[in-house]
């Protein structure tokens, strides 16, 4: 109780003694760097619509900075704009235009190191390398900030939202466009990321290295340069998001390299080139997606091993399953698979004879990629009938013994 | 000779055949509209009859037509017509029927349930290889000296454009896997008009895929304006080539 009443006494005296200060543009305080040098723990800045053009500006005190209508901070196409080093500081509503770019340093238009408890919210990033760097923090707060990049190739630009070595992050409703890659991870744990909008980055729209327990929700990813990748981690989990148009010779609408103890469930997969690349990974559960219309649904290689595919709707797809191998330690039940032609006596919604989901053709193009033109011809069609009846090149494990047959439902 | 071949196209309607293709077609279209679940999955079944159904279909009437009005044209020979007129007219005629076949038959039923860039090219390709191996027959039974050699050819060189070329190709791409092989894949393909329109139709159909690894490059080069002319012109080829040969031989020949 003591220690209770110790602390409410600790926060009321805070709060009594926290300022709001007004700066900028026409005010006594002139620059944001004055004003944050004037500045103590729990103080507010309010900064007045204008263009700061002040070079780096390095935050270290527990402030809370918010920008009224049209505050733009300008990098100069030199400068780092913003150097968050601290617990308990807030970045809102600012506009950082043209930060700089440099080859020896990971300029980023915020940057976020040794820190905890920050929060940057609603700000807007223009045509900077990196956009926000976070590094070496915890609690980490990035929420509805618009950011878009000017990309000219993979040295040149940086990435959107990247985090090195971090944790418990929340990185949510961010739409994110034009950078390296849109969101980037390395050793980041316990984190999340959910509702964000990541398009048109010249590599990928997500990227995942070393980031284990970390949990995505609800984003989309569009026409990524290569989709998204998630490498190297475990117990990741991906729901409920969107991956389109992802469209190229390497382009993924999720890459998987050595994922284990992960899970997958309700994504809608459209128009990717492929939807889901595996490779190296295990004890991964796929489950309640739905792929429409994407080149290959799934390349599952034959490295995986102990992971589950049920669920899934297959739709318009030109192929459904591709591997390299006769290998296959893989379970492919209850799926729903358009191209099904079994039929179900006794009509419990299975159908009766298995769904062999990888087709002779499919072997075919993985062997000599040229044989692609002749896709839907006569002659292929005649090929996979035959190998149905005789199964002699493609995986004979590679099967789905219950095949739905009807939709399910997600 | 705009007059003959009305007449032509006459005869033909009387004969019958030319409208239980037109109600086949019909049918089959319609029912692959009203059976599948989504649209998408009718147009593959119908990509099918048109690569396959409609170039026989066309090279067995065009043939069995010409042979039946054998005397027709010998009579018409015996008028001052020049032979060029009377072989044109008797391709105009049968080239008009069965295109208004395939149009009525498919293209309603298209136009009515997938009204859109896949179906439009679909449509293109059915009219285009109508044309194509209504010219190839002609070619075809022109050489031939009796009905039966002449029938037995059109069905060989189906054959061998539906299902034989593709065997080939196969063949030839992997035999030759090691080599860079994307541009003469290019070349490849303009050998076989059939295969010229599923590889438009593709484009449209399965990009995704095609967007993979040298896919791109079929992309690139199909999708594009030069690729669309290119096809276009290459079609143009097939249907003008073997009618033109055709002409040169029955201009020649002793009837």
């Amino acid at each position: 109780m003591r220690h209770i009443l110790t602390i409410l006494t600790i926060l009321a005296f805070l709060n009594c003694y926290s300022r709001t200060i007004i700066a900028g543009t026409g005010q006594d305080i002139a620059s944001l760097k004055k004003a944050v040098s004037l500045a103590k723990d729990g103080d507010t800045i309010r900064l007045k619509s204008g263009v700061y053009k002040e070079g780096n500006i390095l935050v270290t005190k527990s402030i809370t900075i918010i920008g009224e209508n049209n505050v733009i901070l300008d990098g100069e196409n030199k400068h780092e704009s913003l150097t968050i080093s601290g617990r308990n500081i807030t970045i809102r509503n600012i506009r950082f235009v043209n930060a700089g770019y440099s080859a020896l340093n990971d300029f980023a238009a915020i940057k976020i190191i040794d820190a905890s408890n920050v929060i940057l919210e609603h700000n807007t990033v223009i045509n900077a390398y990196f956009a926000i760097h976070v590094s070496n923090t915890t609690w980490c707060t990035i929420r509805n900030n618009t950011i878009s990049g000017n990309p000219k190739t993979e040295q040149l630009t940086g990435n959107g939202i990247h985090l090195w070595k971090s944790g418990h992050a929340l990185i949510e409703g961010n739409h994110i466009q034009g950078h390296r890659d849109g969101i980037y991870f390395e050793f980041v744990t316990e984190s999340v990321i959910q509702k964000n909008l990541s398009e048109k980055n010249i590599r990928y729209g997500l990227h995942f290295m070393f980031s284990h327990n970390d949990h995505y929700i609800g984003n989309t990813f569009k026409n990524n340069g290569a989709g998204v990748a998630v490498m190297y981690s475990k117990k990741v989990k991906m729901e409920l998001n969107r991956f389109e148009e992802n469209w190229g010779p390497s382009a993924y609408g999720i890459l998987l390299k050595e994922i284990t103890d992960s899970y997958i469930s309700n994504n809608t997969f459209l128009k990717n080139t492929v939807g889901i690349y595996m490779e190296g990974s295990s004890r991964t559960e796929v489950l309640k997606n739905s792929f429409r219309n994407n080149g290959w649904a799934m390349k599952v290689q034959a490295s995986c091993d102990d992971n589950n595919f049920y669920n899934n709707n297959f739709h318009g797809n030109s192929f459904d399953v591709a591997t390299n191998g006769t290998m296959v330690l893989n379970k492919f039940f209850h799926n729903y698979w358009d191209k099904y032609e079994g039929y179900d006596i006794n009509k419990d919604g299975i159908g009766d004879i298995p769904y062999h989901p990888v087709s002779m053709y499919a072997m075919i193009v993985e062997q000599n990629p040229n044989t692609l033109i002749l896709m839907r011809s006569f002659m292929v069609s005649l090929l996979d009938k035959a190998e149905k009846a005789i199964p002699s090149l493609t995986p004979e494990n590679l099967v789905d013994d219950k095949p739905f047959m009807k939709p399910n439902k997600l | 000779m705009l007059k003959l071949s009305r007449y032509v196209l006459y005869d033909i309607l009387r004969s019958k055949v030319i409208i239980a293709y037109t109600l086949f077609l019909f049918i089959v279209s319609l029912s692959l509209f009203q059976l599948e679940e989504n649209d998408s999955k009718a147009i593959l079944s119908l990509l099918n009859i048109v690569l396959i159904v409609v170039p026989l279909i066309g090279m067995i009437f065009t043939t069995i037509h010409y042979y039946n009005s054998y005397e027709f044209i010998e009579l018409m020979l015996s008028q001052p017509l020049s032979r060029t007129r009377i072989l044109l007219s008797e391709y105009g005629g049968v080239a008009l029927s069965l295109l208004s076949a395939f149009f009525i038959g498919v293209g309603i039923p298209v136009l009515v349930f997938a009204f859109d860039e896949t179906g439009l090219a679909l449509l293109f390709t059915g009219a285009a290889l109508t044309l194509v191996f209504t010219s190839i027959a002609f070619l075809a039974s022109v050489k031939a000296r009796d009905k039966a050699r002449g029938i037995g050819a059109a069905l060989l060189l189906w054959f061998y454009f539906a299902l034989i070329f593709d065997g080939l190709l196969l063949l030839i791409l992997f035999a030759f896997s090691d080599y860079p092989m994307e541009k003469l894949t290019l070349v490849l393909s303009a050998l076989n008009p059939i295969d010229l329109g599923r590889i438009f139709i593709m484009l449209k159909m399965d990009i995704s895929a095609l967007m993979g690894y040298t896919g791109a490059l079929y992309k690139d080069f199909f999708g594009s304006a030069t690729g669309i002319l290119y096809t276009g012109g290459i079609m143009l080829l097939w249907i003008i080539l073997p009618l033109w040969r055709a002409l040169k031989i029955f201009q020649r020949k002793d009837l």
